[in-house]
């Protein structure tokens, strides 16, 4: 798998919240090729199942990926200008000077209009822009806007896919679809080696609204343990010492009470022994990722989660380490591999250590 | 006594072994089944001797609020975050226990001496403050004390004069409760106790024990807001201490079922156990999640007040956690799967 090119085309694609047909496209294709079968459900996760190589599997894995990513959408016409909100979460300062995609009859770009400083009245610079102040420009007439565009339509961010130094690269939506990239590439993985769990790998909706897709695809799936691989705050100016985590030094293990501690413990374990590095991310409650809801579903779900580091989180320069992905792919495939009808009674009469080490 | 024992028990949310550990010792010879889940809850059955197929939940958690380890300095001070909601303001000199070892640490506070004005005016937030339990150098302070390691309030129970003082009554006196309860069993229903983790992170155990055990009904017992302190507005205390077991009308997470509240009610009268109503719209409990589980279970909180909850030291009294005990035993005892007969709201 030519994983560079998998991820350009993943991050590429349009998929915002709630809208993710195009890009499930693409994460059906580099799924297929290692499930025996591949289903979407009610609200368009998508779910691929990789059978272990036993007769009857001692037990189901789940992996969760979020396809979506955040966006804007037109809330109003506003003289040929659009007004718009969010879908997800955004910082308000990064988005004057940005440029977009308006998804209406036709796709039209546009640019999140900023007055140049020349205009500005003196302190007007030092005070951030809400959201109320900003609106999108196509530069078209005013006439020719309300024929294309409509209240409702999406808006995405443009952020071309970019190869930089060092195997690093950037683009818009590597949260999450560094994730997806991940979850195919481990799919490739165990698709060449033994395994006998079932290995459900699910790329989910909705994540950035709430973790909708998880909540829905886990009581669907109902795994017997899920791990979620999301993106966790690269180190960089501003991150405090807690929070962060290192590109290129692998994925961050998330630990706290979100986290099952045999998964954790295990999780390490294989990385020590195929001399994978991890960093610890310490988690103090629920996490904000498709872990939190696999948790907390039904009967509740052994959980665990993995976080390819990742700078300057939603913004269109999003920027990872390529070997960060490989890293996270081949220690969910080794750890999958290992799984057995023992791993499934150490879940359930587990060893509740206290603390990571 | 169980209190002093989970009182000082180490239990922050997400590493309740602990405390899971003594209710299962104190409670292995007095219920017939007890498992543990996936998030770690503590799900206990007592057939009842007359009604086994109706199902009372009786919910108390084993979390309480403390800290995590987020980085470990050069230095050997140790960086870190809250776990629940703590206010910053009760945190600078305080001490602490850390890590699987309970290695005794301190909230290192500046001296006043060499502080400003504008500084004594500026809150101290626990990203501002350190943990130091005498580590000299980072691989020292890692040993003991790695990032992720949890941390508590240090402090030691202590009963006197009628008076209970420990750290994490809430909701360690919502436990003992319900393991009396246990003990004094069984009833004519059968009851489900269920200890549950993560209540201060938001009911993240008791959403799923309500969902596997699948109760009729549920009372939640909890160690509640008691703020009797004289203040400028003539307003109501949200439970006043002595005045006995605190019955949840409304709270910020669930509106208490009118029938459980009227038998209550009714119960406590024919016993003659003065009760109080806790001030509506105040707080959360477990029983949030429990009754939206499902198709819905009818739920009551009913607490013991303790003053100054979600800090080191609080205080409530031994009769009106005796107070509890004997009100909910008497409960139980005339629970009749007809109670729920009524339409809800009535």
């Amino acid at each position: 798998m030519d994983t560079v090119q998998l991820l350009r085309q993943l991050c590429e694609a349009v998929g915002l919240s709630g809208h993710e047909t195009e890009v499930r496209t693409i994460v059906r294709g580099a799924f297929e090729p290692f499930c025996e079968e591949v289903r979407e459900d009610a609200l368009g996760n998508l779910i691929g199942l990789q059978r272990g190589d036993a007769g009857r599997a001692p037990g189901r894995i789940m992996l969760a990926a979020h396809m979506d990513e955040i966006g804007l959408i037109v809330t109003e016409i506003d003289q040929g200008f659009l007004r718009f909100g969010t879908v997800g979460g955004f910082d308000a300062r990064t988005l004057p000077g940005r440029e977009v995609v308006v998804h209406g009859r036709r796709p039209l770009r546009g640019v999140v209009a900023s007055r140049p400083p020349h205009v500005l009245p003196p302190d007007a610079a030092n005070r951030p822009l809400s959201l109320d102040d900003m609106y999108i420009d196509v530069g078209l007439p005013r006439e020719v806007v309300q024929e294309i565009v409509r209240p409702g339509d999406l808006v995405s961010v443009r952020g071309p896919f970019t190869e930089l130094k060092n195997e690093y690269a950037c683009g818009k939506a590597m949260d999450d679809r560094v994730g997806v990239a991940v979850v195919a590439l481990c799919l490739e993985m165990l698709a060449r080696m033994r395994h006998s769990w079932d290995v459900f790998a699910v790329a989910t909706v909705q994540e950035e609204l709430g973790l909708r897709g998880a909540f829905t695809s886990t009581w669907h799936v109902m795994p017997d343990a899920g791990i979620a691989i999301d993106v966790g705050f690269g180190r960089q100016p501003g991150v405090a010492e807690k929070d962060a985590i290192d590109l290129d030094k692998g994925p961050g293990l998330a630990w706290g009470p979100n986290i099952h501690p045999v998964l954790f413990q295990r999780l390490k374990k294989t990385a020590a022994d195929n001399e994978i590095p991890v960093q610890i991310e310490i988690a103090p409650r629920g996490t904000g990722t498709d872990a939190n809801a696999i948790q907390i579903t039904r009967a509740g779900v052994p959980a665990a989660l993995l976080s390819v580091p990742l700078r300057n989180m939603h913004t269109p320069v999003e920027t990872v380490c390529m070997r960060d992905i490989r890293r996270t792919a081949r220690l969910l495939a080794v750890f999958i591999a290992g799984l057995d009808e023992a791993f499934l009674d150490a879940l359930r009469s587990g060893d509740w250590s206290e603390q990571p080490a | 006594m169980l209190l002093e024992k989970l009182s000082n028990a180490f239990g922050p949310s997400g590493c309740e072994r602990e405390v899971r550990s003594i209710l299962q010792d104190a409670l292995r010879d007095h219920v017939e089944t007890m498992e543990t889940d996936a998030l770690g809850n503590l799900i206990g059955r007592v057939p009842g001797t007359e009604f086994p197929d109706t199902r009372i939940m009786l919910a108390a958690h084993m979390d309480e609020v403390g800290f995590m380890v987020g980085h470990v300095e050069d230095s050997g001070l140790l960086r870190f975050v809250k776990v629940g909601a703590i206010d910053d303001r009760v945190l600078p000199g305080k001490r602490v226990l850390v890590g699987k070892d309970r290695i005794p640490g301190v909230i290192a506070v500046k001296p006043v001496h060499l502080t400003t004005p504008e500084e004594r005016n500026r809150l101290l937030k626990a990203e501002d403050l350190v943990i130091d339990i005498g580590a000299t150098n980072k691989s020292e302070a890692e040993n003991a004390a790695p990032k992720g390691a949890y941390a508590v309030f240090a402090t030691t129970f202590e009963a006197e004069d009628g008076l209970l003082r420990g750290k994490a009554l809430d909701d360690r006196i919502g436990c003992a409760v319900l393991a009396e309860l246990v003990r004094r069993g069984p009833y004519p229903c059968t009851i489900i106790p269920v200890f549950t983790t993560m209540e201060e992170i938001g009911g993240r155990g008791a959403r799923v024990a309500a969902a596997r055990t699948e109760p009729h009904a549920a009372f939640v017992f909890e160690g509640t807001v008691c703020d009797e302190a004289p203040r400028k507005r003539d307003v109501s205390p949200t439970t006043r201490l002595g005045a006995g077991p605190a019955l949840t009308v409304a709270d910020r997470s669930v509106v208490a079922d009118r029938r459980l509240l009227r038998l209550v009610l009714d119960t406590a009268e024919r016993h003659g156990i003065p009760v109080q109503l806790k001030q509506p719209g105040i707080g959360g409990t477990d029983a949030g999640p429990i009754h939206l589980a499902g198709i819905g279970v009818p739920s009551l909180p009913v607490s013991v007040p303790c003053r100054y909850i979600h800090g080191p030291v609080s205080i409530a009294t031994e009769s009106d956690f005796g107070a509890v005990a004997e009100l909910m035993q008497r409960v139980l005892e005339a629970f009749r799967p007809d109670v729920l007969d009524p339409a809800p709201g009535a």
